[in-house]
């Protein structure tokens, strides 16, 4: 991470930070990304059974999906479900990377490396099905259908998302820092805390982000595992499809948005305050 | 490894054991990320291999019974109506559609995905992770809703239709809906944050320096962008490559709600075996299939990359 | 982290009101009026927990596979001899049910449940053809429509995505029957899907809204589904294949491992009654096979074409058995062929 001053070298006329046209695809990019999401939340406040046919405003899908057990169930479900999958993954992900880079060629570094990156081979349908006869086993063998089942299989999936980002982040790190604090005999946990993490703390959170979103979408692997009682928004959504998509999964997804911006903001509030 | 203590330690002895230890204490810190890939994700796995080799059941599920059929199936079976021996092309055909989809998607990912990422990476400190979720908020939605969405964007009475007949740039809505540019541009959205987010690690740690000294040197913005840059973000362009295109083989969703679904893809071929099919020791030989493909294919890309890294170095 | 800890403690609340009687219901997703399950609840004191499924492979394999949870299952019609055979269902003789005298006569001897030993109808409907007769003011009634589609129609038509139900018209449409393994047939049905394939836009779910805006002009669609189409444009407009065109009934059914038989059995039991029979088409628009519930019934589904099958047309309905596996593969090879 260079903390130098932003480099500009008017003598030559251009920053090197920037390069030509890379902002204008940028802000088009994430501008589209939005548009869909617009949409999504228009049809929302639709006062029709359309996702299409725009019929007057009306808050009738948010009163219909607050009295609606099964949806809110579902998006609680599924919220808690990708946080502690994303959160362990993150860790566990975060451990392996430190392990595997910058290092030269250990004894199985190869097998961890591809062991790690598995799931990623893997169509989902196939992990899903897998599962769904170990843990059958499992579950017929000690009564117990808790949602252990579903976290450990979404954290499985997970770590690889996670992996990735903060392994790249390592791999062409500056160790001349952490190098700098050991010969100053800082001890080992005191290195990591202040200097290895802060550095990598970027790749870290997007690897949790990725994560989290992976196991927001996920549907195949939760369908097969799922116990019963046990629906997320997107096996919710699956069951949907043959019949009819109505608006009140927009007014769920349009509440789970609000509360991200709401949370998102509070963060980064939070964080300026302790500056 | 236990030395006398009085024994001379042979020249680079020491050195050996402290790399043991090393690679020891490596071991330790992945364990948590192995214990938990072992258990719930390639264990399961070997249940597949061995279903592979199974008869399929009448009803789904297999017979206890050795069979190698599922695994000929994948590239050879019977013809339908008069019982000779022929290639399956079906499968060969979806397989192929899948590969080129993929290909397709990673690269426009790429190009979307790189100047968004630089872009998130330049901002002044502090603000990376505001625009780092403004990125991925987006994708807190649900997969089939946002494509629901997508669809009522590019349809014939869509918003990019009407905006583009108010603007008088068209006068007759352009056909989107159910055609490979709908295709292409709902997978490169729907996958584009796993692009985004690895390569804008890579950018985040870009030490600027270098490229100043670059341009010190009179290089041009090209040559420095070629020779400096992308060399140090190629990691991260390289954890969202593999992050694009493995998925994208199986995705299906996104190609049938905006593709029309009157083709199948390699992801959906392998889920009817499972399904109304009901063959799944054939659903498991397409996979393992797969996998092998997607593994040699992964090998050669890393061996292919990380020696253009000695040359170059 | 406040989230979590909110969504921990919500899922604590949910984990001890279990401690009050419960029922599971594994059924197909958006199926299920909450309704139905509030009025449940409040006479008998269970709660009903509800739980989605997507297909009848999906759900057999889970189910099969074992420590599933569920109590009652509603599988379709061709399944239910699979369920029985492998030994999954409990005989909860719905037939000595007090309400079972409600249930329509020509839904107790049924191929896959004669007698109604097992299994109690939760709904049922046809798979036809839906056509916007603005563009297309021909006979409707048949599975050219999308097998030999008019030119008017071409390049407008969607063919859903369901092998069992498209094979099953396009053979009955070629003077087959239902899981016929005749090759001469099978290969004029392959022929023929594949050069009728050519004139459709898609193979898709979910077109309610296509249809309603006109992107879509024809295709293979089930009843109720039609039905809410045509409540969106009134130019839409359900046909039943005379060639032949697919009946279906999806059934409740008790689990033999159900964790609560006796209350899976009230259930079965109160869904027999006339009144909440209706509050179950009410929220999916399909018929419900009890007598006395059409007066319960919303005005506008009372005499919908879409729910009251013609009378010179009845004869032409099928249910699809279920085909034995060397047909069944077939089917699918043909399938994979038409979609490569």
């Amino acid at each position: 991470m260079s903390d130098t001053v932003p480099p500009r070298h008017p003598a030559r006329g251009y920053s090197v930070r920037s390069l030509p046209g890379f902002s204008i695809v940028a802000l088009f990019t994430v501008a589209t990304l939005y548009a869909p999401i617009l949409i999504l939340v228009a049809y929302s406040f639709n006062s029709g059974t359309s996702l299409a046919v725009w019929e007057g405003f009306s808050l009738r899908w948010y009163v219909q999906a607050a009295q609606n057990g099964e949806v809110i169930d579902a998006a609680i479900r599924s919220l808690y479900l990708a946080l502690t999958a994303a959160g362990i993954a993150t860790v566990a992900a975060t451990m392996a990377a430190l392990a595997t880079t910058r290092t030269r060629r250990f004894p199985g570094k190869t097998m961890i490396y591809a062991l790690i990156n598995q799931p990623l081979m893997v169509p989902e349908i196939v992990t899903a099905v897998a599962l769904l006869i170990v843990f059958a086993w499992i579950k017929v063998a000690t009564g117990y259908t808790s949602m252990i089942y579903l976290i450990a299989a979404h954290t499985a999936f997970c770590i690889p998302f996670a992996y990735l980002p903060i392994r790249a982040r390592l791999e062409t790190m500056d160790n001349t820092l952490e190098t700098a604090a050991r010969d100053l005999y800082a001890p080992p946990m005191k290195v990591f805390l202040r200097v290895t993490l802060p550095q990598i703390w970027p790749g870290i959170i997007a690897g949790m982000m990725l994560a989290f979103v992976i196991s927001m979408d996920d549907v195949v692997i939760t369908e097969f595992v799922k116990s019963a009682g046990q629906d997320t928004i997107p096996t919710y959504m699956l069951g949907q499809l043959r019949r009819v998509v109505t608006p009140e999964v927009n007014a769920i997804s349009t509440v789970i948005l609000a509360a991200g911006a709401i949370l998102v903001s509070l963060f980064f509030w939070i964080s300026r305050e302790r500056r | 490894m236990a030395q006398a203590p009085d024994t001379p330690l042979a020249p680079g002895a020491l050195e050996h054991e402290l790399e043991q230890a090393d690679s020891r204490s490596r071991w330790l810190l992945s364990l948590p990320a192995i214990v938990i890939i072992t258990l719930f994700a390639t264990a399961p796995l070997l249940v597949m291999v061995l279903y592979s080799f199974l008869t399929p059941g009448d009803y789904g599920n297999v017979i206890w019974k050795f069979s190698t059929e599922g695994w000929t199936n994948v590239l050879m079976q019977r013809d339908i109506f008069d019982d000779t021996l022929i290639w399956a092309d079906a499968h060969l055909s979806i397989f192929w559609r899948s590969v080129k989809l993929s290909l397709i998607t990673t690269l426009l990912t790429l190009i979307f995905g790189l100047p968004t990422a630089w872009f998130v990476a330049t901002r002044p400190k502090g603000q990376r992770e505001l625009w780092l979720f403004l990125v991925t908020v987006p994708f807190w939605t649900n997969l089939l809703v946002r494509t629901i969405a997508i669809q009522e964007l590019i349809r014939a009475e869509g918003v990019i239709n009407n905006v583009l007949i108010f603007l008088h740039i068209i006068d007759e809505p352009i056909q989107m809906m159910f055609t490979d540019f709908a295709i292409g541009f709902g997978m490169t959205y729907v996958y584009l944050p796993l692009m985004v987010l690895p390569v804008y690690a890579a950018v985040e740690k870009l030490d600027f320096r270098l490229v100043e000294a670059a341009h010190d040197l009179y290089a041009s913005r090209w040559t420095a962008f070629r020779r400096i840059i992308l060399p140090m973000i190629k990691p991260g362009i390289i954890a969202g490559s593999i992050l694009v295109f493995i998925p994208c083989l199986g995705a299906y969703v996104t190609p049938r709600v905006l593709g029309g679904g009157k083709n199948l893809m390699f992801g959906n071929l392998i889920e009817l075996q499972f399904g109304a099919g009901r063959n799944w020791p054939l659903g498991a030989a397409l996979s393992f299939t797969l996998m092998a493909i997607v593994m040699v294919a992964l090998v050669y890309y890393v061996r292919l990359t990380s020696r253009e890294e000695k040359t170059d170095v | 982290m406040k989230r979590l800890f909110a969504a921990a403690s919500v899922l604590a609340m949910a984990a001890a009101a279990a401690s009050a009687e419960e029922l599971n219901l594994y059924n197909w997703g958006n199926y299920t009026n909450p309704e139905l399950l509030e009025k449940f609840e409040k006479e008998t004191g269970i709660k009903v927990i509800v739980t989605d499924f997507d297909s009848n492979d999906t759900a057999l394999a889970k189910v099969k596979a074992g420590g599933h949870g569920y109590d009652l299952v509603v599988p379709s019609a061709g399944y239910v001899p699979i369920w029985i055979k492998e030994g999954l269902l409990a005989e909860s003789r719905p037939d000595q049910m007090e309400n079972f005298k409600n249930m329509d006569p020509m839904w107790v001897n049924v191929d896959w449940d004669p007698g109604r030993h097992y299994t109690v109808p939760w709904q049922w409907g046809t798979t036809g053809v839906a056509v916007n007769t603005k563009y297309y003011d021909g006979d409707i009634d048949t599975s050219a429509i999308f097998l030999d589609p008019p030119e008017e129609l071409k390049g407008k038509i969607n063919v859903v995505p369901e092998m069992g139900d498209v094979m099953g018209l396009a053979i009955m449409y070629y003077g087959g029957q239902p899981c016929t393994s005749d090759k001469e047939i099978l290969k004029k049905v392959h022929a023929g899907l594949m050069e009728a394939k050519k004139s459709w836009l898609s193979m898709d779910y979910g077109n309610i809204e296509k249809f309603a805006k006109e992107d879509l002009w024809a295709g293979v669609n089930w009843n109720g589904s039609t039905f809410r189409m045509r409540l969106e444009n009134p130019a839409v407009h359900y046909g039943y294949p005379k060639e032949g065109y697919v009946v279906w009934m999806d059934s409740v059914a008790l689990l033999k491992d159900a964790k609560n038989p006796e209350a899976g059995k009230k259930f079965m039991n109160f869904i027999m009654e006339p009144e909440n029979a209706a509050l179950i088409s009410k929220f999916a628009r399909y018929a419900n096979g009890i007598k006395g519930s059409e007066e319960f019934m919303p005005e506008d589904m009372k005499t919908a074409r879409e729910i009251v099958i013609p009378e010179e047309l009845k004869s032409a309905g099928r249910f699809l058995p279920t085909c034995p596996p060397e047909v069944q593969k077939l089917y699918t090879r043909i399938w994979t062929d038409l979609q490569k």
